[in-house]
């Protein structure tokens, strides 16, 4: 077995092992999906529609926005990525394994949620599952790319707690989860439009669900891939194999370029 | 000596403002093992950390095993093992789990028969985090020798450990040091660094106070040796004896004990003086001083001229 698969098998255990990350990855998400499915759609029948989109949305949040960046935090500041500098670990692999496992996990919720949504809360399936699974991956990434971004440039477990939070926060209140895009105030819409959620929750209902985008489809796919590429690349600059004595690349503050392609979708596409 | 495994000179490493290391320069000849003494922010880890190719070295020469540890890592790496001060290791990894992620980077075979030589069978299963100090010091220890290095670092390695699992880590080190494996040594510890390390060499602010074995470094010290005699009738405990080359003499239980500068001289006077009251002699120990002895003699001294 490769050192890349053996790592990966050990990350993927992690994922289940420790009760921090089954609570984020599994636990939350799908006690949440199950909550809102019976209560929300008791409420709203019209939220049956946005159901299964808007809960895999929120499990991917829930995984890499909050799950994947505070064990980069406590590795780094442990000495656990000195330990594996000096045994040869390439920084690429303590970046993209653990992104990578987070989407194997995501990949076992979003199965659980696609197939039991319809039988138990009676909610639409994908018109085009291969957009459905387009879309998936490019939230994915785009998620993922943000966490582990995250993970790099915050110095510690409490700014990590803070910084998650700004991203998840804004996107369960005006990221098209909860309330629809189009229902919000115009400068909600624009502030909306610099969230993945946002995006995510549009290319979903344009090119997955059969349903009517808010704006361009194509465009937020494009959006998520772009930002998720860039969220990577810029990890990758900022990295730090420990925080004494070792420079950064680039400062921290170049961490907030992975917003770009939010806000060149912004002028592009928003309306 | 034969040739160097490592080559260190004029090596200098500055923080800012701050100098760590200036322009030290030694050499450790193959399976030796080798002390780095010194207190804290004597440019100890500081030296190992350009070793490993964890810093770069503003100035100097540094050569592990022919490597340029700053330029070619990863070359370094299959010659070198480390043992971290802090152990550095995910919480919920196993200790299979680890050595089998360990090998894999190294690319050998996962070496688990170490785990079980340093008694970690039993918790080959258990989580990083549900491991006492000593299995994880163990753990990281197996973990460095895995892959065969020929040169291996230790930082601190028995620190905070028992005295059984203290001793279990000495008879590895010897071992290895048996196959040929260089090891560099970096402890507080001065009984460890006398047991264990053929030369080493004191660290204050940056320089090598001195190097060399540790008999031939207590040798260079003013320390006294300290003589302790028990007789049957106790003649030397009645009376302040004369005796030559003692600065200073005291008793302790049944013991007279004396503090001298010329061994010899004293220890046969004091013979001389049992025999002459016809006295039975029951024990006679001589303790040179020791490494410590010396270690703080040199931190003294370096106190006193920084003053």
């Amino acid at each position: 077995m490769t050192a890349f698969a053996t790592h990966f098998g050990y990350e993927f255990r992690t994922g289940i092992r420790n009760r921090g990350l089954l609570l984020l990855n599994y636990l939350f998400p799908l006690a949440f999906y199950l909550m809102l499915g019976f209560v929300m759609t008791a409420i709203n029948p019209l939220f049956r529609d946005a159901l299964l989109p808007a809960m895999v949305i929120f499990a991917i949040y829930t995984a890499a926005i909050l799950g994947l960046p505070d064990p980069l935090v406590q590795a780094r500041e442990a000495g656990i990525f000195r330990s594996y500098h000096i045994n040869g670990v390439p920084r690429a692999n303590l970046l993209l394994i653990p992104a990578l496992t987070t989407a194997l996990h995501l990949v076992i919720v979003a199965v659980i949620i696609a197939v039991t949504a319809p039988l138990l809360f009676d909610a639409p399936t994908p018109v085009n599952w291969l957009n459905f699974v387009l879309v998936f991956a490019a939230t994915l990434l785009a998620c993922a790319g943000l966490g582990v971004l995250i993970g790099v440039v915050s110095p510690n477990s409490r700014s990590t707690i803070l910084f998650s939070q700004l991203l998840f926060l804004p996107s369960m209140l005006i990221g098209g989860l909860m309330l629809p895009y189009s229902m919000l105030p115009p400068i909600a819409r624009m502030a909306a439009q610099l969230l993945p959620s946002t995006h995510a929750m549009n290319a979903f209902k344009g090119l997955a669900m059969g349903q009517t985008a808010d704006f361009s489809p194509w465009g937020s796919l494009l959006v998520l891939l772009s930002g998720g590429l860039l969220a990577f690349a810029l990890a990758t600059l900022l990295f730090r194999w420990d925080s004494h004595h070792s420079q950064r690349r680039l400062p921290a503050a170049a961490a907030l370029l992975a917003l770009a392609p939010y806000v060149i979708g912004l002028l592009v596409f928003g309306r | 000596m034969n040739a160097s495994i490592i080559t260190v000179r004029d090596f200098r490493k500055r923080y800012g403002g701050l100098t760590a290391v200036d322009g030290i320069s030694f050499d450790v000849a193959p399976g030796e093992i080798f002390g780095l003494l010194g207190p804290n922010g004597a440019g100890k880890t500081t030296t190992l950390e350009c070793l490993e190719g964890l810093r770069a070295p503003d100035a100097g020469t540094l050569r592990v095993a022919g490597i340029d540890p700053t330029h070619d890592r990863r070359a370094l790496r299959s010659v070198i093992g480390v043992q971290l001060q802090s152990s550095g290791m995910p919480e919920s990894i196993t200790p299979d789990e680890a050595m089998r992620l360990f090998c894999a980077y190294h690319g050998v075979a996962p070496r688990h028969d170490l785990l079980d030589r340093l008694g970690l069978a039993g918790k080959r299963r258990a989580q990083f985090h549900e491991l006492s100090a000593g299995q994880q010091r163990r753990l990281a220890l197996a973990l460095a020798v895995a892959h065969s290095p020929r040169v291996l670092f230790l930082d601190e390695p028995t620190a905070g450990l028992d005295v059984q699992t203290r001793v279990e880590l000495h008879a590895l080190m010897r071992e290895l040091k048996g196959d040929g494996t260089t090891i560099i040594l970096a402890t507080h510890d001065m009984a460890e660094a006398e047991e264990m390390a053929d030369r080493v060499a004191i660290l204050m602010q940056g320089r090598i106070v001195t190097i060399g074995t540790p008999i031939q470094i207590t040798a260079t010290g003013a320390g006294l040796t300290k003589i302790s005699i028990q007789t049957a009738n106790g003649s030397l405990l009645a009376n302040g004896h004369p005796l030559p080359a003692v600065a200073q003499q005291t008793t302790r239980d049944s013991y007279a004990i004396y503090y001298s500068s010329d061994i010899g001289r004293t220890v046969n006077a004091l013979l001389e003086a049992v025999n002459a009251a016809a006295d039975p002699l029951i024990d006679l120990r001589v303790e040179r001083p020791s490494l410590e002895d010396r270690f703080l003699e040199l931190t003294d001294a370096r106190s006193g001229n920084g003053r």
